[in-house]
């Protein structure tokens, strides 16, 4: 079961090595980058390529990001999830060390690259990925000092994600509340699936090693404890907690108590499966006039209660591949065909709940079709929105606790905020 | 943080190299550090820089972190280049590993552990041992590491060294990081060994399970994956690790979760509470569901991983079957997926909802998904025979769209429908009818005239319809003349009538005289025959009842499920396919030695050598569905021949031996002695029959040798055996010749087999799949492996020059190398005496250092030759092998013989 990778390959677009660490001497950069570029030769369209490919003897595990493939290549049976995982990690620590990860920055960088190849991965096995701790003894030329006398302490500590000896003149914590509404409604408007996604995004400015306990409206907890929960309290379903959360103390008693990285990160996500109320519902009645032209009639109805209100709501209605001469009218908000989306744009800045809006639009069509046509692509209305102040699921921060031994005061500031995630209708 | 490096990469001009090597010898500081990073850029865009060595390793005594670490970094790139030269980097190492700096002295051994030169290595062991005692945990995990690497390239010095226990120790140490990669190394080491080194008792089990709570991420993954091969002692021990592994679900780390899930899976299989088995599936759902909503190559290793999972308990996804459901952005590997998962998931509650998602692909744009869409509709109909009816409707909506490629799809599966429900839904031919004149695809071709033959006698026109395609007859692709043959004797003796009689003419005609397709003139010569001689007894050939096919979508063989979920989270679990089929341990190159010249002549490169690149692994994982191991358990709904023809042993027995006489007389060879046969099929599965048996060869035929033994307390007779498609076609020549079989009787009878009858599609598989039924029990079903010794010709003896020749117009990537360390020679003559007699024909021998090179040639049916090259020290253990053959995915089953030959 044991397995490592045999090197790390980072390549440009076209499938050609950039900068390549080899690991373990068994897999040569002619050979993958010969494999590669026959792969993406092959296929044009890596996105539609397994991610995981075998070719002569080695398994090749790639990802994309921007203008860069990261790949994996090894010849043993490892662990598939682990890698695929660690070089989505390593695009976060070459994002945070070049704020773009792109061909670019990586040619600009190529000594700390190196580096930090070195560093996040020792014969192929995965190390260290804490870009803000690596930051600490692998700089870039700007902020290069004298030799680092050692490695921080938490590259091998229990608590691996913080330095000591952090301080702040404020000590401050920012709680998002982020909750991701997914939906799919069939094109017999049932809803088929709807899931609620939620995350709790921290940043954190506080001195020393703080001590932090979070708590929430969590129907467990709450029984347990034998409090009335009138209503208020919620079931989370599967909650996945940053690497700081004690999950041994949280199976034994739900209490969520960390310490915290410096700066941002997610503190913790979790996932709601109850059906909701869409919240904002979409209608759309298409009418094809003898093959010239096309009308389209869309609907949009906000279904939550009138304080709140959706935001940025965008909705992309498709059209046909083979429209033109749009003719748009909205009752609120603007519309723009666009044609490289095959998609009718509907911008809408506010939109208040319980409230409905109409759109009407009228294509013409070409008169000629091709016989051999196949048929086209059917594209799901979409919808984009975010209602800040506002949750779903009902979440709520009941408290966060944060004790030091300085014995400082922080302050915790929370939001609240709803947005579609996955958000399709297949209603036309 | 923006750098500037790219300026190094600029300097191409002409006399560079002399340039780099003042810059290098400069005695500013500076202007050395520039030079040696325009050294790594050059080296960075494949230029070759080793000529500069010796300049760049004079500038590793410094105190400049970057700077040392970028001569290491060169060092470890150019050193096997110039290991005379890279002995003089020792020295610093050997300091460095020493140096205040915790930092310097763990990148020291790292770095160290990297440089495959021996004579670096034998200076590695000092440092190591200190680095293994550091004081530093950051040292003491670099080094832990470092030791697995030391074992890579020589094992013997890390056993006499000691370092096995040093690193067993390191077990116990106080710091998380530096436990978790001693595990990772011990787990690798205990990989490529056999001896037990890194077993797991109670005692680290419960320390490993304490260091999980406070590792990184990864080091939690190392742990996992090692302590799942961990087996509890009985259901409470079980229930404890669960216990304290279950945490590690709510887990960011969509590996850790994996891995966890892994051990889980694992424990469950000794925990007898049905109580505790499903709380824990319970609380495995969500976190799996999870995974869905993770980067899309996350998601794809996760659905591999769960249709393994389901396979082994369905009730832990039962009711997520829409979280299945393809979203609009999946990638198109991830939709894929995730239909297989939903024919799984799909049962007599959510079929409604599932038709309603197929049809919807159905209409997508990708036509391998629409495929996928459709087939899916099919299975869903095989599967649950309450919903077949509303498959089948959706299945003719599909057909009304009238897009090409989705109506002959659907045609295919509905073909697959009228074998699983025979005599049920006949009156949905008329529509198919329809659409007949738009086939162009072979398999809906081929399937849409079994239809009509197989239902000649209730489409008024069939005759016409076939007639139709008969004009083409001799252009069709073998599958469908295949077809048309069959259907065009069913049809006769359906409908004795003059249309078809003058048909029957044509087609036979066609496919004997007119081809030169074997397999076509020899099915239609045995209608001919049987047509002549008993009209009636060809009625009862060719009209028989067909069995009924079933369900394929668990399709994956219980030991083989097995060992993928406890590979989960690993390659194995993606591609459905056990480790060594793809495991491909290379050396990697040393510097050789001497002349190695015969009989590959390449060049001793720095990377590898190709030979040693080569695959030496097995069949490319398809990492597709199409599963080879899932084939078929079943005579599955064969598109290729569902005519009952060729699968009926009986019918093809009589037939040769009308022709001739090769069969063999049972009892002629039907004695019990002999040596013992593996047994296949133990008494205890076979309600009391126990079934051994292997293939053979003897006088240039191959048998397949078996032994009956009847434990049950009843008579058994009528025995019948039947062979699966397999790689090499194999088939049985002639019926089993098997008296009835009292209580306790045994029986052992050679049946004479056939190569190349019906061949499985894919990569080749050692896979034989027999089913051997009798009169008074079940079918049995059993699986044997096919050695390719047997299929080793007697004309496979080459010259020495032609063996030359061949080997040097083989390209090297048809050379493929494998290693046995466990196997010994230890006398030459027995060993050639032995591989001689499997026509194994010896060539040549030389002597290599202390080692002896045979070389040798064999050859299999269809003229693919194996050129061989083994290497070995008599009386000591360890084999190399090397094989050079024009069909390379053959060398995992020549491997396999080979091991068997000298093991015996």
């Amino acid at each position: 079961m044991a397995g490592a990778a045999s090197a790390l390959f980072l390549l440009d677009i076209k499938g050609r090595v950039l900068v390549w660490r080899d690991y373990r001497g068994d897999v040569s950069a002619t050979q993958a980058e010969r494999f590669f570029t026959k792969l993406i030769e092959k296929e044009g369209d890596p996105q539609s390529q397994d991610p995981v490919v075998y070719d002569n003897g080695v398994t090749y595990m790639f990802i994309q990001h921007s203008n860069v493939y990261l790949m994996t290549a090894t010849r043993q049976n490892c662990n598939a999830a682990s890698l695929l995982f660690f070089l989505h990690r390593v695009v976060d620590v070459f994002k945070h060390y070049f704020e773009e990860l792109e061909e670019e920055s990586l040619r600009d960088n190529f000594v700390v690259v190196y580096e930090l190849l070195d560093e996040i991965m020792d014969f192929g096995y995965p190390q260290y990925t804490e870009a803000k701790i690596l930051s600490e003894f692998i700089k870039t030329d700007a902020y290069r000092m004298e030799v680092t006398q050692r490695p921080p302490m938490a590259v091998t500590n229990a608590v691996s994600w913080r330095s000591e000896g952090i301080n702040y003149k404020k000590n401050e914590v920012f709680l998002d509340v982020v909750e991701s509404v997914n939906i799919l409604v069939n094109s017999n408007g049932q809803i088929i699936r709807s899931d609620v996604v939620g995350a709790l995004k921290m940043r954190t400015y506080l001195s020393g090693m703080p001590e932090c306990k979070l708590g929430l409206n969590d129907r467990v907890l709450l029984e347990a404890q034998g409090r009335a929960t009138k209503g208020k309290a919620i079931d989370l379903e599967d909650i996945k907690f940053h690497q700081c959360v004690r999950l041994a103390r949280f199976e034994n008693d739900r209490t969520i108590s960390f310490i915290p990285p410096d700066g941002s990160f997610d503190l913790m996500t979790y996932r709601l499966s109850t059906q909701v109320k869409p919240l904002i519902w979409v209608e759309a009645q298409v009418e094809k006039h003898s093959r010239s032209r096309v009308e389209i009639m869309v609907k949009a109805r906000s279904q939550f209660k009138e304080r709140s209100t959706a935001t940025n709501v965008e909705i992309a209605v498709p059209v046909p591949a083979d429209a033109s001469s749009p003719n748009v009218r909205t009752s609120m908000g603007s519309a723009a065909y666009a044609p490289e989306s095959d998609a009718l744009m509907w911008k809408i800045r506010s939109f208040p709940g319980g409230k409905e809006y109409m759109l009407r639009a009228e294509f013409t069509l070409p008169s000629i079709t091709d016989e051999e046509a196949t048929p086209e692509r059917k594209a799901p209305i979409r919808v984009k929105f975010e209602i800040p102040y506002f949750t779903v699921s009902g979440i709520q921060v009941r408290y966060l606790k944060i004790i030091e031994k300085s014995g400082y005061q922080a302050l915790p500031w929370v939001r609240y905020i709803t947005m579609a995630g996955e958000y399709e209708l297949r209603l036309i | 943080m923006s750098g500037h490096d790219s300026k190094y990469f600029s300097t191409t001009k002409k006399g560079e190299i002399p340039e780099l090597k003042e810059e290098l010898n400069s005695q500013y500081k500076d202007k050395r550090k520039d030079a040696v990073k325009k050294v790594i850029a050059a080296m960075t865009v494949g230029k070759d820089v080793s000529s500069l060595f010796t300049d760049v390793v004079n500038c590793m005594q410094t105190e400049n972190l970057e700077l040392k670490k970028l001569v290491y970094l060169y060092l470890i790139n150019y050193a096997k280049s110039q290991p005379d030269l890279a002995i003089l980097a020792v020295n610093t190492f050997v300091k460095d590993s020493q140096d205040p700096n915790p930092l310097i002295r763990a990148l020291a051994v790292r770095t160290m552990g990297c440089i495959r030169v021996d004579k670096i290595t034998e200076y590695l062991c000092d440092p190591l041992q200190r680095c293994l005692k550091d004081d530093d945990p950051y040292v003491r995990k670099t080094a832990a590491i470092c030791v697995a690497k030391l074992y890579d390239i020589n094992a013997e010095l890390v056993e006499d060294r000691g370092f096995l226990e040093s690193l067993k120790d390191l077990i116990s140490d106080n710091n998380p990081m530096v436990v978790a990669n001693a595990v990772a190394a011990l787990a690798e080491i205990q990989e490529n060994s056999t001896r037990p080194i890194f077993e797991i008792t109670s005692h680290t089990l419960s320390k490993l399970l304490t260091a999980l709570n406070e590792c990184t991420e990864w080091g939690q993954v190392f742990i996992l994956d090692a302590l799942s091969r961990y087996k509890a002692a009985d259901a409470r021990e079980a229930e404890n690790i669960v216990e304290r592994v279950t945490p590690r679900l709510q887990h960011a780390n969509c590996a850790v979760v994996l891995s966890a899930v892994k051990m889980i899976l694992q424990q469950m299989e000794l925990i007898t509470s049905t109580d505790v088995v499903r709380n824990l599936c319970k609380k495995m759902a969500p976190p799996l569901v999870t995974l869905l909503s993770a980067e899309p190559e996350i998601q794809y290793v996760a659905l591999r991983n769960i249709n393994l999972i389901v396979q082994r308990r369905p009730t832990i996804l039962a009711h997520e079957i829409k979280v299945f459901f393809c979203k609009y952005n999946d990638p198109i590997y991830v939709k894929m997926e995730k239909l297989e998962i939903m024919i799984k998931l799909a049962s007599d509650r959510n079929i409604d909802q599932v038709l309603l998602e197929f049809k919807e692909y159905a209409t997508e744009v990708d036509v391998d998904f629409v495929r996928k869409a459709v087939r899916a509709i099919g299975r869903c109909a095989i599967k649950l025979e309450r919903a077949a009816e509303r498959c089948i409707s959706v299945l003719l909506e599909l057909i009304k769209i009238k897009v090409n490629y989705v109506v002959q799809e659907a045609i295919i599966v509905i073909k697959d429908i009228f074998r699983r429900y025979p005599n049920t839904y006949e009156s949905i031919i008329a529509t198919l009818c329809e659409s007949l004149d738009t086939l162009d695809e072979p398999e809906a071709k081929a399937s849409m005239i079994w239809i009509i033959g197989e239902y000649a006698e209730r489409i008024d026109n069939a005759d016409e319809l076939l007639e139709s395609f008969l004009e083409s007859f001799p252009e069709e692709p073998p599958q469908v003349q295949l077809q048309l043959l069959t259907a065009t004797v069913k049809l006769f003796l359906k409908k004795p009538t003059e249309g078809p009689q003058q048909m029957i003419q044509v087609v036979l005609n066609n496919a004997t005289v007119e081809t030169d397709n074997p397999d076509l003139r020899d099915r239609a010569y045995i209608y001919w025959r049987l047509l002549s001689t008993d009209p009636e007894a060809a009625k009862d050939v060719v009209l028989a009842e067909k069995p009924v096919i079933s369900d394929d979508s668990n399709q994956l063989d219980p030991s083989l499920l097995d060992e993928l979920l406890a590979n989960i989270a690993t390659l194995s679990s993606v591609y459905h396919k056990p480790p060594d089929t793809f495991v491909t341990r290379v050396k990697p190159a040393t510097q050789r030695t001497e002349d190695d010249e015969y009989p590959d002549g390449n060049e001793t490169g720095y990377a590898e050598s190709p030979a040693n690149a080569a695959d030496g692994g097995a069949s490319p994982p398809t990492s597709s569905s199409s599963v080879p191991y899932g084939a078929a358990r079943q005579p599955a709904p064969a598109p290729a021949a569902p005519a009952p023809v060729a699968p009926v042993p009986d019918l093809l027995g009589d037939l040769i031996g009308l022709d001739n006489n090769a069969i063999v007389p049972a009892d002629q060879h039907a004695t019990s002695s002999g040596p013992p046969l593996p047994i296949l099929l133990p008494a205890s599965t076979g309600q009391g029959l126990q079934i051994s048996a292997q293939l053979a060869r003897q006088d240039g035929q191959i048998f397949y040798s078996l032994q009956f033994e009847n434990n049950s307390q009843i008579t058994l007779d009528g025995f019948m055996i039947q062979f699966n498609k397999n790689s090499f076609g194999l088939a049985a020549a002639g019926s089993l010749q098997v008296p009835p079989l009292a209580p306790g009787a045994s029986r052992r009878t050679l049946l004479p087999m056939v190569l190349f009858q019906n061949m499985s599609a894919g990569p080749p598989s050692s896979l034989l799949q027999v089913a051997v039924k009798n009169n008074q029990q079940p079918v049995w079903y059993f699986n044997d492996k096919i050695l390719l010794h047997v299929f080793f010709t007697d004309d496979g003896r080459m010259e020495r020059t032609s063996f030359l020749e061949t080997w040097r117009s083989l390209p090297d990537s048809n050379e493929v190398l494998k290693e046995f360390p466990g196997i010994m020679v230890s006398s030459a003559e027995a060993t050639l005496d032995r591989l001689a007699a499997t026509n194994m024909f010896f060539i040549a021998k030389r002597k290599h250092a202390n080692q002896d090179v045979f070389y040798f040639s064999a050859k299999i049916p269809r003229g693919i030759p194996f050129l061989i090259e083994l290497t070995t020290v008599i009386g000591n253990p360890g084999v190399k092998c090397a094989i050079k053959t024009p069909n390379p995915e053959m060398a995992p089953l020549f491997f396999e013989a080979i091991e068997t030959l000298l093991k015996a």
